[in-house]
């Protein structure tokens, strides 16, 4: 047989190897994708339950895709006031707009429709939690350095507008909770200096509530926020699977490789079935625990309200905000400033993200750190990032605290404006001393991991020597901790600049220089250095003595 | 005795070798422990039975599924301690289906676990950086386009080009003009104005001096709401007129925001909190406190509805009654200010 024969007879070698092959065939004789394929074929993955966070995000989202296309085919985002008469008994006869009548058809009326909406709301709660707490890992672990920035300023525009699209959908049925949350969203909309009643009056298509505002919103929640959501979170999985995703320190990895499982077919069954996991538990709570029972609230009207209100969760820190600023307005020229308003609902969170956003490059700049990263820092071997980090939530979740003052000061009969002062207090106090507690407990775990490595760790199995000593039995750890402790990357601080140069003349830029090197000196501090080679051999030694000590007493013990 | 014997003749802390990247110590890979199912095929065969039992279980839910929505009527209710009670449809369905997925989960998770092999592989990360030689050229192409096009030395183009792309975002944004009308004066006015009956909320019914109890408080509208009644302008005016009526021993009353806006003490405020807008709904009578249940802002209407807590900055707008011929309350005139949250041209 000749080669030329040879090579028209490929595609029956496909065949051969089964449908699969033919198929790879297929695509390949048209895309020239063989070698993409294979290469993503035999992807590594690393495994860590901490990865997994993204990935309920992910999958949160797809079952928010699904459940939300099933209710856009009954669900109607018009305002146009009609008198209730489905199933639903006690509002039969109530006048009420056809959004929130025809979330009442979805719940009473439709089978399974119920079902389809707990799914959603459910699944949306789930996806901003697992966003932040996805975001979390990220922080702590010191994934998002050179060369991931790009992707966590995505994550950051994701968790935005992962916000702003469960406010906007939880405003959609336009009952009477929601509609008091979006009556403060206006209010607040219309405090902004300058453009803020106009702002108002186009959203609304003028006073509130108008008739306008659900269709818009429907169209911000269904394609606007979606669509960009789609678009950013392809972009950023297309960025950690061309990346390469970080892994943990650890026997046999460096910054150089992936350690892992390849993604078919292990990572592609474990992901895979992840997917279904997360989507099966989502639909076992829905069915089971009752979320947002819009029936009991009623509609909208602007001038009722429920005692006791509370938002979805992920709005709380802004509520939280509003709450504890001081009732600050100032009147000038004839224009009004609502201090009150702006720097809790406007100010702070707004600065609160830029940082967010801006965080790998201020620690970059702090620390003068432009090296690229794979390996993933353990949270204790950067204590002042984590100290940051906690810092950070402590102020955040006082906010969140505060956002259900009126519900703890019922619970526990306090009054609302101690509460109110007891949080102010402590949104300012607390933070540092949490920075202060975080950085001392990582430094306390450090030295505990090097006396890991020095004397291995307790075995809890204690000798009493001829003396009447009890010496407690230590092991060496191992191998796998021993790599894990090893790794500790070592950090450089950056040195003094001299303030005058060689020739005597002074350097113009050495105050800025100081400033920094000092920064970087400041997140550096407290260095915990690893044992060196000749201290761990010390101890090792030492460790064989007192083995042999040991030893040669229990055969004394024995002989006896 | 053997148990403290461990292989210690290799010193704590060998070092293999250093990463070149970040100079921190590598240690080869741990050598794989096998699992039980990959050394006792019983164990295997175990774990393949598991994986296929529940994949059935999966498809026998889906069924499940199926009968539950075709033969459980909607309108059941069922009660079950915990959760409370439910439609039967909606938990018998959502319980089959949520199992039939969650069983498939498990199931592959399962099955790689157990039955994949579950050795590690290492693989080599590529550079995420170009040879400079590539950069090289990357820039040398910018330059060569730059060049050809001209876009530095035609100034005229250029500047005219940025012009026009400047303007050209200008439609997209006087296109949304139309979305609404400009606030004119529409956040100051209400509906209220001189003689005006004060209705209840609900009912529209007139409200008589001498029904409103000393200590009780009424939810009050203006009467030609009713006239609006099934039109948009309703709910927004209602946003904005809404009232509460209270009645306290006129010697209890520290100030008002006008004199003698009360009817023998009987007084009313806008039940729109200045705040952000939430309408206030809980009185204390003792205290005569209006609390706002949305940020807890808290009014003293013995006292000109001034703030006593809470992050509203204004206090509540009062409106000033009398009675009718009839001893009806009437508004003696509209509100004197916006009632409300604050806005830039509030002044
Ligand atoms: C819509 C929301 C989001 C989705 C669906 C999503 C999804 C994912 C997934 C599946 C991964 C890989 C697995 C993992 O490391 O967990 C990932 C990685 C990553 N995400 Fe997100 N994410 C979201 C939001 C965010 C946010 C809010 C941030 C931070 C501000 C962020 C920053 C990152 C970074 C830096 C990586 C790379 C991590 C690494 O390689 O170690 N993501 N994301
Ligand atoms: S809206 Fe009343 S306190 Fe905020």
């Amino acid at each position: 047989m000749s080669t030329t024969e040879e090579s028209i007879m490929a595609p029956e070698h496909a065949s051969a190897q089964g449908k699969g092959g033919s198929v790879a065939y297929f695509i390949d004789d048209r895309l020239a994708s063989a070698n993409f394929t294979k290469r993503l074929l035999d992807k590594v993955f690393p495994d860590h339950w901490s990865f997994m966070l993204g990935e309920i995000a992910l999958y949160s989202f797809i079952v928010l895709l699904l459940s939300g296309t099933y209710l856009t085919l009954w669900f109607n985002p018009s305002m146009t006031e009609v008198i209730y008469n489905g199933s639903y008994v006690p509002l039969k006869g109530v006048k009420m707009s056809e959004a929130f009548s025809s979330t009442l058809t979805i719940s009473f009326d439709v089978r399974g429709g119920l079902l389809i909406r707990q799914i959603h709301h459910w699944a949306a709660l789930f996806f901003v939690a697992a966003v932040s707490v996805h975001l979390l890992r990220v922080f702590f672990t010191g994934a998002f350095r050179k060369p991931r920035e790009i992707n966590w300023v995505i994550g950051t525009l994701l968790l935005v507008l992962a916000l702003l699209e469960g406010f906007s959908g939880y405003s959609l049925p336009d009952d009477l909770l929601s509609g008091t949350g979006l009556r403060i969203a206006q209010g607040i909309i219309q405090a902004i200096p300058l453009v803020g009643t106009y702002v108002s009056m186009f959203l609304f298509g003028g006073e509130f509530p108008g008739t306008s505002i659900m269709p818009r919103l429907y169209s911000i929640h269904i394609l606007l926020i979606p669509g960009i959501l789609l678009a950013l979170i392809t972009v950023h999985l297309i960025m950690v699977f061309y990346q390469k995703h970080t892994q943990f320190p650890g026997p046999g990895r460096t910054e150089s490789n992936v350690v892992g499982f390849r993604l078919f077919p292990i990572y592609m069954a474990k992901a895979g079935g992840f997917f279904f996991v997360v989507f099966g538990i989502t639909v076992l709570i829905a069915a089971f625990v009752t979320i947002n029972p819009i029936w009991l609230y009623g509609p909208y009207t602007p001038s009722q309200v429920t005692a006791g209100s509370q938002p979805d969760w992920y709005i709380g820190f802004l509520d939280g905000a509003v709450r504890l600023m001081p009732n600050l307005e100032t009147s000038l020229l004839g224009h009004t400033i609502s201090w009150n308003i702006i720097v809790p609902a406007l100010v702070v969170p707004g600065i609160m993200f830029t940082a967010l956003g801006l965080y790998p490059w201020i620690e970059a700049w702090a620390t003068g750190d432009k090296r690229e990263h794979h390996l993933l820092d353990r949270p204790r071997n950067a204590p002042t990032r984590t100290g940051l980090g906690v810092m950070a939530l402590t102020f955040y979740m006082i906010l969140q605290v505060a956002g259900g003052n009126d519900v703890i000061a019922a619970a526990f009969n306090l009054s609302i404006n101690s509460m109110t002062w007891t949080f102010r207090f402590l949104l300012f106090a607390l933070p540092p001393v949490a920075f202060v507690i975080t950085k001392r407990i990582c430094l306390g775990l450090q030295r505990r991991d090097n006396d890991k490595l020095l004397h291995g760790y307790e075995t809890g199995r204690v000798l009493r020597l001829p003396s009447g000593e009890f010496l407690e039995i230590h092991e060496p750890i191992g191998e796998v901790e021993r790599a894990k402790i090893l790794a500790k990357p070592d950090v450089i601080p950056m040195e003094l600049p001299a303030s005058v140069d060689a020739n005597g003349v002074r350097n113009p830029k050495a105050a800025k220089s100081v400033m920094r090197a000092k920064l970087s000196q400041w997140f550096y501090s407290d260095v915990i250095p690893t044992p060196t080679d000749e201290e761990l051999q010390e101890a090792a030694n030492h460790a064989q003595h007192e083995l042999h000590a040991a030893q040669s007493h229990i055969k004394e013990i024995a002989s006896h | 005795m053997n148990e403290l014997e461990h292989p210690t003749s290799e010193p704590y802390g060998s070092k293999e070798g250093k990463d070149l990247v970040s100079g921190i110590t590598i240690f080869p890979m741990e050598p794989h422990v096998p699992r039980k199912s990959d050394i006792d095929p019983k164990a295997a065969r175990r774990a393949e039975r598991q994986v296929a039992t529940m994949f059935a279980t999966s498809s026998l839910m889906i069924i499940l599924f199926v009968v539950a929505y075709v033969k459980i009527p909607n309108t059941t209710l069922i009660t079950i301690p915990v959760i409370g009670t439910v439609n039967a449809n909606h938990l018998a369905t959502g319980f089959a289906f949520g199992m039939a997925i969650l069983l498939i989960g498990i199931g592959a998770i399962h099955w790689a676990k157990k039955l994949m092999p579950d050795v590690e592989v290492t693989q080599e990360r590529h550079a995420l950086t170009s040879r400079e030689e590539e950069r090289q050229e990357v820039a040398s192409s910018f330059q060569r386009g730059k060049a050809e096009s001209g876009f530095a030395e035609r100034k005229i183009i250029r500047r005219s080009l940025l012009g026009a792309l400047a303007l050209f975002p200008v439609p997209l944004i006087v296109l949304l003009r139309d979305l609404g009308p400009l606030p004119g004066t529409r956040l100051r006015e209400t509906i209220w104005e001189k003689g005006m009956h004060l209705v209840t909320d609900a009912t529209y019914r007139k409200i008589k001096a001498s029904d409103v109890p000393l200590g009780g408080l009424i939810n009050a509208v203006p009467e030609n709401l009713l006239e609006i009644e099934h039109e948009e302008e309703n709910l927004n005016q209602r946003g904005k007129a809404s009232i509460i009526v209270v009645r306290m021993d006129p010697a209890d009353i520290v100030s008002q925001q006008g004199e003698n806006w009360d009817y023998q003490g009987i007084l009313a405020f806008s039940k729109i909190c200045t705040h952000l807008g939430c309408p206030t709904s809980l009185y204390q009578q003792r205290s005569h406190h209006l609390l706002c249940p949305c940020h807890q802002s808290t009014f003293d209407l013995s006292d000109s509805g001034n703030v006593v807590f809470g992050p509203a900055a204004r206090r509540m707008p009062q409106l000033a009654i009398t009675v009718d011929s009839e001893g009806y309350l009437i508004a003696q005139s509209g509100f004197d200010q916006p009632v409300g949250p604050s806005f830039w041209e509030r002044g």
